[in-house]
């Protein structure tokens, strides 16, 4: 067991770990944030997207004890200071972009990493960024129109949610 | 202007906010004091005997409490099979048995050996590598047919053969469908197989089971559709726990789409091991291992014809199908074949004489079980797919060959044992034509030709049997349950409601739907309404939500308890008034008297009714909580017409769905929004089987599809925004609501809109070889058949 430091959501943690645990497993059992899911184990479905020094990152796929010092943000650290809905979240709930909610905090993180890179993407790229994010509940339609107007786009004219 | 709150509205869901914070809790965000975890050693073979399992340096390693083998299990019933089906010569069919772990034989890979329960997940999984299992492997029979003949090598030995059952429907018509064959003027006739599908909702399956030693409680929380079903299979048929002692718990889960109907052996074992052990067992599933140990979807061969006379008119249908049971029979399994698949043979269409055939079979593969739509996505792709080959070996146009067909009388009888209550084929047609805008397809062919691309259109509609069921007709069917829904309305002194439901969502928004029709019913506001639903402690016991049935029978049965507290409080309402009940009328949450100026507020009545000074207790009880159970007389019949537009590159055999439009009659839509979304996830899951989905096996058994990595999902990049419609109404006429449901429907009535665009794309570039391609129709499935 070896100690590892980060900033998770802007506060200071530390916790003991083996050299074989998962980012995505010490942000879960370690930290209690349930938050990051996991939903395979070959690094494909994306519901266990974070950020990590600013970019998106498969928590499954990174292994704690290599992220000491990092700034990791997760789910539980998106929403507004004042606790309300951030305007992604909130696209994403006024355009039903999420069902059984389960890779939806992957998808939430994504979007968010897609937006400060490309802040009015179309829909082709939001498409082709979300390829690493798999959703079996909403066929991706509203998961893309609610990125879309999070941007800032009108989205009136796709077709009705 | 569209309703913004109650019955139609589109109310944003409430769920969302905890799911969008990551403050949702599903089973694996569970934990609790002194949980130990198990991890599964499963088999790796398909077929063998199990000659030893050495555990003796396993049981030396860090941190392991216990390891546990089939022998662990002899006093222990197996999984049960919640349906019998009675074959054409009215034997029952052949029912093995399934352990929680192997005995004896495996029969899958995936079968589970033996179970290691560890103080970390991570010490189970190091110690289950250091079990050495002495197996003696055997021939494995993986296709159906082959699994038929004569000496092949045979799944559970104890049975006469790989044949489950020999199903004929209704077998009394067979003569005279065959009759109707030989007069026929036309024959069409149609090989097909439906793809093999992995469920694969997002979240894997958890179980976490706990015991209390001072009362001799047991409650497992698990990632279950129906956890009152879950606690009757398990308590009354694997461990022998009463239901009182036994509590099952299904809190937010990840998606289901069927495969979390079934009771699972891990379900059962966290339970019995928590009991042994006297600590919680955890069991997390891996994806890897949910590709061998998730009940598996689909997975028929048909061979299926259609007999027309001169003027186009269908005459009779005969289908021949295997259905694959996999190694052993899953909870609902040997339903999705029969009553889910024969029943809707008929499809839009009044075809008099229909004859079906189910071969159903044991092979070493995962068990298969319903999946979304389950056995209606096999009828309707059977059906659709032929009714274009007829029209296109005529020479007719395949909308017209349909509309001509149609059934348009309500009720209507058809021969596979249904009554349609209504419905208006010709309506989702006119409006689907009108969506997808027909007449200008040629042009749009014409600027993909441009582009070098063949564009195509396939068209179908579909037809589905939801609100499962009357329960003593699908007991005269073979099923070992009823099907009725309950709800519980509790109305609290202060006004608020909370409806129990066992109706149980999961990605639904049943928090949120359910809420608004109890709100329109009361007048007051869906904040005041809480749904809980996923506990049997604390819901009263209902059968759970699949076959899309949560609004047509739990919403029913909600609507019958609030029907009552309604009544009761009417009284209470005459008696604060000093009027008849006969008199008092209840709207936007006020009382009134008819006639007169009177009125007493929502939130007076219940205060009375909970502080009960000024109250009639000589006629009436206090308190205003009511419970009531609704077992549907009929099924409902959802239904629409569907279209695809796709691009094939002639090169590559590549296809790229243009657009996709679905016209649904789902009878009176409570929440639009949540409904559309319903249809979105469906379509993807239908295009998904269509084009890219595929569950394969090797020849020995191994699973070659069996990670992301190999199992093909759709993804973002793959799918189009969608056009869906449910303005066309004709509300159920037996239930309350008049409502339908929604939930499978797209995945029903997509696969053979894809598959029809694209075969008429091939047609229209000069491939008129190509008769059928089986899905899923990838680039080299596609390019092979274009070679000719």
């Amino acid at each position: 067991m070896t100690q590892v430091k980060m900033t998770v959501n802007g506060k200071s943690v530390s916790g003991d770990v083996e050299g074989r645990t998962l980012l995505a497993d010490f942000l879960r059992e370690g930290l209690r944030l349930t938050g990051t899911h996991i939903g395979c184990d070959t690094s494909q479905c994306g519901a266990c997207v974070v950020h990590v020094n600013g970019e998106a990152v498969k928590s499954c796929t990174a292994l704690a004890l290599d992220l000491d010092g990092a700034e990791v943000v997760t789910i539980e650290g998106m929403a507004n200071p004042d606790g309300s809905l951030s305007v992604i979240q909130q696209a994403f709930q006024d355009h039903h972009g999420l069902q059984c909610g389960f890779c939806t905090p992957g998808m939430v993180m994504s979007a968010a990493a897609l937006l400060k890179d490309n802040p009015k993407p179309s829909e082709h790229e939001v498409r082709d960024y979300l390829e690493g994010n798999i959703c079996r509940c909403t066929g991706y339609h509203n998961i893309v129109k609610a990125i879309m107007a999070a941007s800032g786009q009108d989205v009136t004219q796709i077709a009705a949610e | 202007m569209p309703k913004d709150h109650g019955i139609g509205a589109s109310s944003k869901r409430r769920e969302d906010v905890r799911f969008l914070t990551g403050r949702g809790r599903y089973t694996d965000d569970i934990n609790l004091y002194g949980q130990a975890y198990v991890h599964f050693l499963r088999s790796d073979v398909a077929h063998g005997t199990l000659n030893g399992i050495d555990t003796s340096e396993a049981e030396g390693m860090p941190g392991v409490i216990r390891i546990f083998t089939g022998k662990d299990f002899e006093g222990v019933g197996g999984l049960p099979c919640g349906w019998q089906v009675t074959d054409k010569h009215g034997n029952p069919m052949q029912e093995p048995g399934h352990p929680i772990l192997a005995q004896g034989k495996v029969r899958h890979v995936g079968d589970p050996i033996a179970a290691v329960v560890a103080e970390t997940a991570a010490q189970a999984r190091s110690a289950a590598e250091a079990i050495a299992v002495d197996i003696h492997e055997l021939p494995a029979v993986i296709d159906m047919r082959k699994a038929l003949e004569p000496g092949a090598p045979k799944v559970h030995d104890d049975l006469d053969s790989n044949l489950c059952y020999d199903w004929g429907f209704v077998e009394e018509n067979k003569g005279a469908v065959d009759e109707a064959f030989s007069k026929a003027a036309h024959v069409t006739t149609l090989e097909l197989v439906n793809n093999r599908l992995a469920p694969n909702a997002m979240e894997p399956r958890v179980a976490v089971g706990d015991y209390a030693a001072g009362t001799d409680d047991s409650t497992l929380y698990t990632t279950s559709q129906n956890p009152h079903v879950i606690r009757l299979l398990m308590g009354a048929f694997v461990l022998g726990i009463p239901e009182h002692k036994l509590r099952v718990v299904a809190p937010d889960v990840g998606g289901g789409f069927g495969s979390k109907i079934f009771h699972y052996a891990e379900e059962a074992f966290c339970t019995f091991a928590a009991k042994q052990l006297k600590r919680p067992v955890k069991w997390t599933c891996s994806r890897s291992e949910a590709f061998i140990s998730d009940a598996h979807g689909r997975d028929h061969v048909t061979k299926i014809e259609l007999a027309l006379d001169a003027d186009n008119n269908f005459m009779a249908i005969r289908t021949d199908t295997c259905a694959n049971m996999g190694a052993y029979l899953s909870t609902f399994a040997p339903s999705v074949p029969t009553w889910l698949h024969g029943t809707l043979m008929a499809g839009n269409y009044k075809t008099p004489l229909i004859y079906v055939n189910v071969k159903a079979v044991f092979t070493n593969t995962v068990p298969v079980d319903a999946y979304r739509g389950a056995g209606r996505p096999e009828a309707t792709f059977q059906l659709e797919r032929l009714i274009d080959k007829a029209a296109r070996e005529l020479g007719v146009d395949p909308v017209e060959l349909r509309r001509q067909n149609f059934i348009t009388e309500f009720p209507y009888a058809t021969p596979v044992a249904v009554e349609y209550d209504t419905g208006d084929y010709h309506a989702t047609m006119d409006k689907l034509l009108i969506m997808i805008d027909r007449d200008g397809f040629d042009a749009r062919a014409a600027k993909s030709k441009e582009a070098g691309k063949l564009r195509g259109l396939g068209i179908n509609c579909y037809i589905e049997a939801c609100g499962i069921a009357p329960s003593a007709l699908v007991g005269q069917l073979g099923a070992r349950a009823g099907l009725y829904e309950s709800a519980t309305v509790r109305v609290n002194a202060t006004g608020g409601i909370v409806v129990m439901t066992g109706s149980h969502s999961h990605g639904q928004g049943h928090e949120t739907s359910f809420a608004q029709v109890v709100a329109d019913m009361i007048g007051i506001p869906e904040a005041q309404i809480e749904i809980v639903h996923g506990d049997t402690a604390n819901t009263p016991m209902g059968m759970g939500t699949y076959g899309s049935r949560s609004i047509a029978v739990g919403g029913s049965a909600m609507v019958r308890a609030t029907e009552k507290i309604i009544s009761k409080a009417k009284k209470i309402a005459a008696h604060l008034m000093e009027a008849s009940d006969s008199d008092i009328e209840l709207k936007d949450g006020q009382f009134t008297v008819a006639g007169t100026d009177k009125s007493v507020a929502w939130g007076d009545v219940t205060l009375a009714a909970y502080v009960p000074h000024n109250y009639p207790l000589t006629e009436l009880e206090p308190g205003l909580e009511e419970t009531a159970f609704y077992d549907p007389n009929n099924f409902t019949y959802p239904a629409g017409a569907y279209a695809c537009e796709v691009e094939v590159d002639p090169e590559t055999g590549k296809v790229k769905i243009c657009s996709f439009a679905a016209a649904d009659d789902f009878g009176n839509v409570i929440n639009p929004m949540i409904v559309s979304g319903q249809v979105h996830g469906g379509l993807a899951q239908g295009i998904g089987q269509a084009l890219l989905e595929n569950v394969s096996y090797d020849a020995d058994g191994q699973l070659l599809s069996a990670s992301y990595m190999d199992y093909a999902m759709p993804r973002a990049d793959d799918l189009p925004f969608y056009q869906v419609d449910h303005s066309c109404v004709t509300p159920c006429t037996h239930n309350p609501l008049g409502v339908k449901g929604c939930g499978e429907a797209g995945a029903i009535g997509s696969p053979p809109a894809v598959v029809n665009a694209v075969i008429d794309a091939l047609h229209r570039g000069g491939m008129t070889h190509v008769g059928h391609i089986d899905m899923p129709l990838t680039s080299a499935r596609v390019w092979t058949a274009m070679q000719g």
